[in-house]
């Protein structure tokens, strides 16, 4: 058990690798916290059956993420460790997925941004130079496409639903539509992931992104917002003030036992 | 988990027994004690319908209660595996209410009118959920505890007479014995963890350990319908002999733990091969039945919450479809469905 | 239109467990559509690989025999044990039949 509360200071800095790796398990494991919440509170059982099965796929891909992100680290840190003893400035999740659930409207249009998102970038992934990551790519790229049915499924009954349904939908995506811009923003990670043919490129998944979410907005007859400006960046443990609550629910057990086993 | 000891027939059931005699009745009896089962168009007596509804949905209702308690932990959970594992089980438990809703539609039911009582307050549920999970191992006791009391009280169930109950408990039983052995892996760890963690453990089983024996419900000798549910087969074994059995076998899986169960006068008869346990409070039983419970109102506040607040969606997607009008949604799926099969086979 | 008494209509759902053989019924679940239906039944049917294929049906769609009709639906082809193979006593030397 290495629970000794390492902090990144503490050795080398983190590879450009490990940060990217870190960022895709960082966004898998705050949107399956989020959807956890769900879970005993949904509009129907079925539905609430749903929401658990994509919380548990999003959290069987984060731990895969963690576990490597902690060998590519090389400071001996297990998913656990990486999970619940990192702050929130070590976290690199994309700030759309730290957003609250609020209704459910607003969690089906978080989760089929993220997931039109995640869809592009499993497809890239799994054409990875990075062998472990194309496989947890492609064993991941399988839920995505579940997810991404059930969510587009979603918006479209929900927009075109009742009038209510369909305000609710709209005025949730105009909220969370400016953290959208993060999604296609680049980084000297993300360069130095693109050079070496690890990761692709963020702007190159925005096309395919923004023909899909179009399609299903359109289906949904829902207004696409105007793009925001505000440069949210997530991925560089810059966040909302959200995600701080997150982890500190998150988290509190486990650090209230230091070096306990569970 | 399961529903305890509510089995029994209401004051409405007791005067159709007076229907007993009929030609129907008798057929209907003799198809019973061959353990022939009876499925949903067949004739049966309104007495033994309405046991039905009533047990099965208090059962439903429980599942779906149940998954609150637990549900509490699910963002706290102190790994990711645990996490992992109690959204599943959780998950389970929803999936089983709904088993249970689906068996009681095939009785001529709405799961909507059910829903309806239990949010009206008007049906009863296992009143084990209304019992607070303050701590983590709290998730480890109801797994070990009252999973392991469910299981006890539905393996009979397995071989109830009506069909779609008996077909749905065999799918719940199948799936209910992971959530067992989870539960008591949690409390493994933490009676083998640091002392924090033992006694985190004992805490647990002492908060949950009586009311997991009144999960059987009513001593044998105060449950005055029992005897029906024998004769019709809906129930197999008496509330007593099932909670025997229960501490027979959780005791020594208590010892193996290293913790105590919270009753002085637990002790072992040699010459009847069972534990012996002390006097159990019924009249907390039935305060907590009767709503008085540490948690009966914030259970029942949350499911009419989530049941209010998700009513804007399910209009929405009753509208939907009724736009896409004459059905074709399903008309399409149907084609489609049969276009595959012929290709299948072509 | 209101949530309260206006439950989603019933599915049928039934499962093919493995190539080869026969979709089975399983159960029932609420959905509005067909495409929630299936997704539905995926969630609720099939946690723990049970399936490979699924059916879904309106429940009001199905159409089923009535058990007052058993015996004369049924009780004809009782006593025509002459359609099973082990009515005929062949002789051991015959071989191949």
């Amino acid at each position: 058990m290495s629970n000794t509360a390492q902090r990144p200071d503490a050795g080398a800095p983190q590879s450009a690798h490990c940060r990217y790796v870190l960022r895709l398990a960082d966004t898998s494991l705050i949107l399956a916290q989020r959807l956890g919440e769900w879970v005993g509170h949904a509009p129907a059982i079925e539905e609430d059956l749903g929401l658990a099965n994509i919380s548990l796929d999003l959290l069987g891909q984060a731990r895969m993420l963690l576990a490597y992100a902690g060998e590519l680290e090389r400071r001996g840190r297990s998913e656990d460790d990486l999970a619940y003893l990192r702050e929130e400035s070590e976290y690199f999740n994309v700030t759309l997925v730290e957003q609250p659930n609020g209704d459910f409207g607003q969690t089906i249009v978080r989760q089929f941004l993220v997931d039109a998102w995640l869809h592009e970038l499993h497809e890239h992934l799994q054409q990875s130079k990075d062998a472990r990551l194309a496989e947890i790519a492609a064993r991941s790229l399988k839920e995505t496409r579940y997810h991404l049915r059930f969510s587009a499924g979603w918006m479209i009954r929900l927009g075109d639903g009742t009038a209510a349904s369909h305000g609710r939908v709209q005025a949730a995506l105009e909220r969370l539509w400016p953290f959208t811009n993060e999604l296609f923003a680049s980084d000297e990670v993300d360069r130095e992931m693109a050079g070496a043919g690890i990761g692709p490129a963020p702007a190159a998944l925005q096309a395919a992104w923004s023909a899909r979410v179009a399609a299903v907005l359109a289906e949904a007859t829902i207004v696409m917002p105007q793009a925001a400006s505000f440069p949210w960046f997530g991925r560089q443990g810059r966040h909302s003030e959200h995600l701080g609550y997150v982890l500190a629910e998150m988290q509190s057990l486990h650090r209230a036992h230091p070096g306990a086993s569970w | 988990m399961y529903t305890q000891g509510l089995d029994s027939l209401g004051k409405d059931c007791l005067r159709d027994e007076a229907q007993v005699g009929g030609a129907l009745e008798r057929r209907f009896q003799a198809h019973i004690d061959a353990e022939d089962k009876i499925e949903p168009k067949d004739w049966m007596p309104d007495a033994y319908r309405r046991t039905l509804v009533r047990q099965i949905s208090q059962h439903a209702h429980s599942e779906i209660v149940g998954m609150l308690p637990e549900g509490n932990w699910i963002t706290r959970a102190p790994s990711l595996l645990r996490k992992a594992i109690l959204i599943a089980k959780v998950q389970d438990e929803g999936g089983h209410g709904a088993y249970l809703y689906s068996a009681t539609e095939t009785l001529g039911v709405s799961r909507d009118e059910l829903v309806g009582q239990l949010l009206e307050g008007k049906a009863k549920y296992s009143s084990i959920f209304n019992y607070p999970t303050p701590t983590w191992a709290d998730v480890g006791a109801i797994g070990w505890l009252v999973d392991g009391a469910a299981i006890m009280n539905q393996i009979p169930l397995c071989r109830c007479s009506y069909g779609p109950y008996a077909r749905a408990m065999v799918r719940i039983c199948k799936e209910e014995s992971f959530h067992q052995r989870q539960g008591y892996d949690i409390m493994l760890r933490l009676s083998r963890g640091t002392p924090a963690q033992k006694d985190m453990a004992q805490q647990a089983l002492n908060r949950w350990w009586w009311p997991s024996l009144m999960m059987f419900g009513p001593p044998d000798a105060d449950s005055k319908h029992g005897v029906q549910s024998m004769r019709w087969k809906i129930k197999r074994f008496t509330n007593d002999e099932l909670r025997q059995k229960f501490v027979d076998f959780t005791v020594p899986q208590a010892e193996f733990l290293g913790i105590r169960v919270p009753d002085p006068q637990l002790s072992w008869d040699p010459a009847a091969g069972h534990y012996r346990h002390g006097p159990i409070d019924w009249n907390e039983f039935e305060q907590v039945l009767k709503g008085n419970g540490p948690c009966n109102r914030e259970r029942l506040e949350a499911r009419r919450r989530a049941h209010e607040e998700g009513r804007w969606v399910r209009d929405a997607a009753v509208a939907w479809a009724a736009k896409r009008a004459g059905s074709a949604a399903p008309r399409a799926a149907l084609t489609l469905l049969r276009r595959n099969h012929e290709r299948r086979y072509a | 239109m209101s949530g309260d008494t206006r439950d989603w209509p019933l599915y049928e759902i039934f499962i093919r467990a493995r190539s080869g053989l026969d979709h089975k019924h399983v159960g029932s679940l609420h959905a509005t559509d067909a495409r929630m239906a299936i997704e539905h039944a995926r969630d609720l049917y099939t946690r723990r690989q049970e399936g490979i294929s699924i059916w879904a049906v309106r429940s009001t769609d199905i159409v089923a025999s009535d058990p007052a009709d058993a015996d004369a639906l049924f009780e004809p082809a009782r006593d025509k044990i002459y359609r099973h193979p082990t009515f005929y006593d062949i002789p051991d030397e015959v071989k191949t039949l």
